[in-house]
């Protein structure tokens, strides 16, 4: 019973919970076991908050035992990345800086989750601040890879994939910066989409980014994240880059999808992103799914994105320049670590102090870089440079999408590669993300689907699919019947 | 392209209200170094004619009536405070630093 459970997909719990054939507790508590069970290994979570998990789900039972009508993932158990403020439940971001902290309110992602019935079973791993490919840059100890516990499991969302690769949730939430939804599900096999921009409210969200981030759905099953995108999506006033427009009906393309027919469907295949750098293993499943497209009907050819070469240089511009901003507000007055305020040193002395305390050595990078950037005399040639940079791939998308109604490539040059290897080499590192950046620069939406696993090594590969701003739902469409073609490709043992 | 020098890192180090170790400054000042020269490549087809990208989302200023919103209250507000004293933030001095 406990097996099924954890195996389950996210619409199949829901319809048994729904149909009272078990309960949500039942359902929690099976995660939770398994959980408690694997974590020790894996260390997918920060923060498991059983008592408030077990309390949602004895709601959503009592509301479906009185025949109400429930929202279509109520009482479906999910993780959190530990970017999402939750009210009076930890977060910590990765950082030490706010070790400790109890957030006095909800991120509308996690109002909206506890609207919808959700059971949030705790707070995820992630890279500090979202800053990096591998989780390994948690003030907290890395996450391990359920494929193999000596690999990372992609960052920054590491805890949220891992955590649905274990079978410790059928859903999970991660936001995307530069990749960090997208690539953690390519390493471990599963479901990540970065939405359009503005289409996931911001607010509550602790900030990287701020022109960049976007929070999305993660999960094992296309459908699945459907599902979860309709809960999440929307517009927001407490954010000012929300979007005021309807949410792209991504679980009607999702299921239009599993008809297996995409005749008709014109799909452009990135050039940039092949060739030197590129696994073989990698590359030869993604050519798998690109001939399984084309029997699915779609007509296939390549598209050319030159400015797309310079969309990883423009990110580690334009990223570290926003976070250098952002990353100002833990100042160690209002909330958060404090260090060294013993009557004699003054506010920038505790300050400077604390910052060096309380950051680790990928988040005093970003912000060094970016004040450097954004220094006068260097601005024109960096971060000028990275916006005008972010026209020309706007650009290279728009004349795409004239020809294209999707775009494809690999989601991530490799399979995830060991704890430890590029932990010394920072430009290493950041190429895991080269294929990802330019939908966030543009912000556009794109999603990685598993396309099986790597001939060579075993392990799990992701097909990034692209599509047009507010069109989420036709990337949807092509992922579902993807995945149906593709069929299972087995789990990790743990 | 000019190299980051290690006095550089220190300056950046002290906008940023950093207070690094000597170890770091070596390991910083070789790393900034590295990454700034692989980013630098931007200026190659960044050129005078393109106009500069902020957001993806072209944004306009957003007007609203001025109603008044529930918010934190003083008690949560002040609820993760290193310290808090008669209602407010409790912070070091902020005067006489150059004295």
């Amino acid at each position: 019973m406990t097996n099924d459970l954890i195996h389950a997909t996210a619409a199949e719990l829901a319809a048994k919970i729904h149909s009272g054939e078990v309960t949500s507790v039942e359902v929690t508590q099976a995660h939770l076991d398994r959980i408690a069970e694997t974590d020790g290994k894996v260390h997918a979570f920060l923060h498991v908050d059983a008592q408030g998990a077990l309390a949602q789900a004895r709601r959503v039972d009592e509301a479906v035992k009185a025949g109400e009508q429930v929202s279509p993932l109520a009482g479906v158990p999910l993780a959190l990345k530990d970017v999402m403020t939750t009210e009076g439940v930890p977060t910590t971001v990765g950082s030490k800086i706010l070790e400790g902290w109890l957030p006095p309110y909800d991120a509308t992602v996690t109002r909206k989750l506890k609207e919808a019935g959700v059971v949030i079973l705790g707070k995820t791993n992630m890279d500090e601040f979202a800053m990096g490919s591998s989780t390994e840059n948690s003030a907290y100890g890395p996450t391990h890879n359920p494929w193999d516990l000596d690999r990372i499991p992609g960052g920054s969302g590491g805890g949220s994939s891992a955590a649905l690769a274990a079978l410790q949730a059928p859903l999970a939430i991660g936001t995307d910066t530069g990749g960090s939804i997208r690539q953690p599900g390519a390493v471990t096999g599963t479901v990540g989409v970065k939405p359009t921009y503005g289409g996931v409210s911001r607010y509550g969200l602790v900030a990287f980014s701020s022109s960049l981030d976007q929070a999305g759905p993660c999960a094992r099953t296309v459908l699945d994240a459907a599902l979860l995108h309709e809960v999440i999506a929307g517009y927001d006033h407490m954010d000012s880059t929300s979007i005021n427009a309807p949410v792209p009906p991504v679980v009607a393309a999702a299921r239009e999808g599993l008809n297996g027919d995409l005749s008709g469907l014109r799909v452009g295949v990135v050039t940039q992103f092949s060739g030197e750098g590129y696994q073989p293993g990698v590359a030869r499943s993604f050519e798998a799914a690109v001939s399984q497209l084309k029997e699915l009907g779609a007509e296939i050819a390549d598209v050319s994105c030159p400015s797309f070469d310079y969309a990883l240089p423009a990110y580690y511009l334009i990223a570290p320049s926003e976070c250098s901003s952002n990353l100002a507000r833990f100042d160690a007055m209002r909330y958060g670590l404090r260090v060294g305020d013993d009557g004699t040193r003054s506010t920038e002395e505790v300050m400077s102090l604390t910052r060096e305390a309380g950051f680790g050595p990928e988040v005093k990078r970003r912000i060094m870089i970016g004040t450097y950037a954004l220094s006068s005399g260097y601005y024109d040639a960096y971060y000028g440079s990275a916006q005008k940079v972010r026209t020309l791939i706007t650009q290279d998308f728009a004349k795409a999408f004239e020809n294209f109604d999707v775009l494809i490539s690999p989601t991530t040059p490799t399979t995830a590669f060991k704890i430890g290897e590029r932990a010394n080499d920072p430009m290493a590192m950041y190429k895991a993300d080269l294929c990802t950046i330019p939908a966030n620069l543009a912000g556009t939406p794109a999603m990685s689907v598993p396309s099986g696993l790597s001939d060579e090594d075993g392990l799990p590969v992701g097909l990034q699919i692209m599509a047009p701003a507010l069109q989420d739902h036709r990337m949807y469409r092509v992922a579902a019947a993807y995945e149906a073609a593709r069929g299972s490709f087995g789990g990790p043992s743990l | 392209m000019p190299s980051i020098s290690r006095d550089e890192v220190a300056h950046l180090a002290k906008l940023a209200r950093l207070a690094v170790s000597e170890d770091e400054l070596d390991l910083f000042a070789g790393q900034l170094d590295v990454i700034l020269q692989s980013v630098a490549s931007v200026g190659d087809i960044a050129t005078a004619d393109i106009p500069p990208t902020s957001h993806a989302v072209p944004l306009t200023n957003v007007f609203r009536e001025d109603v008044v919103r529930p918010s934190l209250g003083q008690q949560q507000a002040l609820s993760g405070a290193p310290e808090a004293e008669d209602g407010r933030f409790r912070v070091p001095r902020i005067l006489g630093e150059e004295a």
